[in-house]
């Protein structure tokens, strides 16, 4: 009786599960098929497999609808942020996992503070602040925005991951005489790969669908981001659904990929064992 | 190789003294070995002599240079830590090279130095190998290969084996002894288990609560103990404490009458009447029959409340009063649980301590 009960339960289990996978995926791969018909074949059958896999879309997406300039943007923008977050943020994480210092709890409160503060409710100041800064209209003022708001959670994420790396690690590379910078960078920032692979899934996504920022910040169309873009797709081409699943296509990919390479790297170093 | 002599050491912690008023004259290509329980300053001790720790008081030479500031890496030391502390990220020839990778030392000699120091410790085969991928046993030959290419002027190493089974701990001790001897450097080694102590060091320092106990060569420390408490460390079983009463330069008790030899007695004249701490380790007790002693005046009345036959020997734990002490017999002695026994004391070999101040009053 039980048996029975045993698997009833797993094939509920199952079926509860392939449920929720499907509304998850399903919608992506309505996304994909979608960018390989025309307007009309959209319209006709919006749900049958594409008559032909020609790449059209993507092509007009990209010539014509702009969307190299703005995946190019994107890309500018997400990884100069990204770039500049790892390494301010590794080196300030550092000392704040590993060192003793006089007034080292005020700092920490100083960056996590900013992890409860919503950024955006500052837009106003911001806005003022970037046209005093003349950054206004520059893919500069994205970048300092996303480098802020980023700056709080990296620290964390990675001052707890260095206070978890053994002191004979480093006593034993002081011996062997390494310097503290060398320590920093040759023997405890390896080891941190996970958490370094973490922290920029964590922010890469939110930056590269941002669209808020963008929004205020960016008026000339030769800076706009995908996610800006893919707006003014919307009202310009008077909804051109076929290019418009191409454009989210596009800004899609990305970040499967970033997802797919950064996950490998989490899950190994979950697995590689304890650090002896 | 160099000597390694502290000169008036303490470290202290705020108010808290770890290590006080150290003096020691280490000779070149000595084995040293720190020994005493958790806590008594042996550990901190060593990382001074590291440079991983500031000195509170006092100096640190090695050879004729004052190494107080100077940083670990130009004191010309190697270290092996109790957990290997390799770099997990890096095989174990990046690990042992990087050392001379950071000094610049020429390509050829580094691999020179890393294929001469594997091939002393057999790791040859494990060059590729990441740390994560080798055994315990495996990592800390690493770990010394690490220490050995350095060539150093002193080894340190901080109870390097007390994370290995006991097999392969009773191994690696033989391994770093016939290390020292073929290599001939100047080994400070820490740790908390005697039995390494005795059987690796060239002299000992027993240290209890940031001081010195008594430094001497293992059997000297082992049949003079300056105090009770390295009588009672040295040594396995430990040596066996009885309180008595001196009596005319007899050792008394409600339980047992001892009489120590000729130049104990004459120490013990100012302690007559009062009472003081008597020490026999379990080897220098007998059974009544097992030895040309004889039993007046030279026993102890026990009762046996566990027998070990250990086949080389049997050890019984016996109660006297409400003490308990442990005698080791004569492997077919014919004893039992519950035996009431008479043991005779070595005359030669009774120590007695002090009451307050527990020094061995045979050096007084």
């Amino acid at each position: 009786m039980t048996k029975f009960f045993d698997l009833s339960r797993k094939t509920l289990i199952q079926f509860a599960l392939i449920a929720y996978g499907f509304t998850v995926v399903y919608p992506v791969f309505l996304m994909i098929i979608s960018s390989f018909k025309t307007t009309r074949e959209l319209f006709k059958s919006p749900f049958a497999m594409p008559k032909s896999w020609s790449m059209h879309n993507y092509i007009e997406a990209w010539n014509r609808g702009n969307f190299s300039s703005y995946f190019g943007n994107s890309l500018f923008v997400t990884l100069t942020a990204l770039l500049i977050v790892l390494v301010v943020g590794s080196l300030a994480a550092y000392p704040l996992g590993r060192y003793a210092f006089k007034g080292k709890s005020w700092l920490m409160m100083y960056f996590l503070a900013g992890l409860m503060l919503p950024i955006r409710l500052g837009i106003l100041p911001l806005f003022f602040l970037m046209r005093s800064l003349h950054l206004l209209n520059t893919p500069w003022s994205l970048i300092a925005i996303y480098v802020a708001s980023g700056i709080p959670f990296t620290i964390f994420v990675l001052a707890n991951f260095f206070e978890t790396l053994p002191k004979e690690l480093e006593e034993a590379a002081r011996i062997d005489g390494a310097g503290d910078f060398r320590i920093f960078w040759q023997i405890m920032l390896p080891l941190i790969r996970p958490a370094l692979a973490t922290v920029a899934i964590f922010n890469f996504i939110p930056w590269w669908n941002d669209f808020f920022f963008p929004l205020i910040f960016i008026r000339a169309e030769k800076y706009k981001t995908l996610p800006l873009g893919l707006f003014s797709f919307f009202g310009e081409h008077q909804n051109n659904w076929a290019l418009l699943f191409s454009g989210l296509t596009i800004t899609a990919l990305p970040l499967l990929i970033v997802y797919l390479l950064a996950s490998k790297q989490i899950i190994k170093g979950l697995t590689s064992g304890a650090l002896k | 190789m160099a000597d390694v002599i502290l000169e008036n050491v303490y470290k202290r912690f705020g108010d808290f003294t770890a290590v006080e008023d150290f003096n020691l004259h280490i000779n070149n290509e000595e084995f040293m070995v720190f020994v005493g329980p958790s806590g008594c300053g042996k550990t901190t001790t060593l990382r001074m002599i590291a440079g991983l720790e500031d000195i509170s008081q006092g100096n640190i030479k090695i050879g004729d240079r004052v190494v107080n500031d100077v940083p670990p890496k130009d004191r010309d030391i190697a270290m092996v830590f109790q957990n290997y502390a390799l770099y997990p990220h890096m095989s174990v020839y990046q690990n042992m090279s990087f050392g001379l990778r950071l000094r610049k030392t020429p390509k050829d000699e580094i691999d020179k130095r890393v294929k001469e120091a594997a091939a002393i410790l057999q790791i040859e085969e494990l060059l590729d190998r990441r740390p994560r991928e080798l055994s315990g046993g495996q990592r800390q030959r690493v770990a010394l290969g690490r220490a050995i290419v350095r060539k150093p002027k002193v080894f340190l190493m901080d109870e390097p084996l007390s994370n290995l089974d006991a097999k392969l701990r009773v191994e690696m001790r033989a391994q770093i002894s016939k290390l020292h001897q073929s290599l001939g450097v100047t080994t400070i080694y820490v740790t908390h288990d005697q039995v390494e102590a005795m059987t690796m060091g060239t002299r000992i320092v027993v240290m209890k609560d940031g001081l010195i106990q008594q430094v001497d060569s293992p059997i000297n420390l082992y049949d003079k103990p300056v105090n009770k408490f390295v009588g009672g460390f040295m040594g396995s079983p430990a040596m066996n404490f009885l309180t008595g009463t001196v009596k005319d330069g007899i050792l008394t008790s409600e339980h047992f009458s001892v009489t120590p030899d000729a130049a104990l007695k004459e120490k013990l004249k100012p302690y007559n009447g009062k009472k003081v701490f008597v020490g026999v380790r379990p080897e220098d007790l007998f059974l009544v029959g097992e030895t040309e002693i004889p039993e007046e005046n030279h026993s102890v009345k026990s009762i046996v409340e566990v027998v070990e036959p250990l086949g080389a020997e049997t050890v019984i734990i016996a109660s006297v009063g409400s003490d308990q002490i442990v005698a080791r017999l004569d492997p077919h002695a014919q004893v039992k649980a519950g035996d009431k026994v008479t043991l005779i004391a070595d005359p030669e070999k009774v120590q007695a301590f002090d009451l307050d101040s527990e020094t061995n009053i045979r050096f007084t």
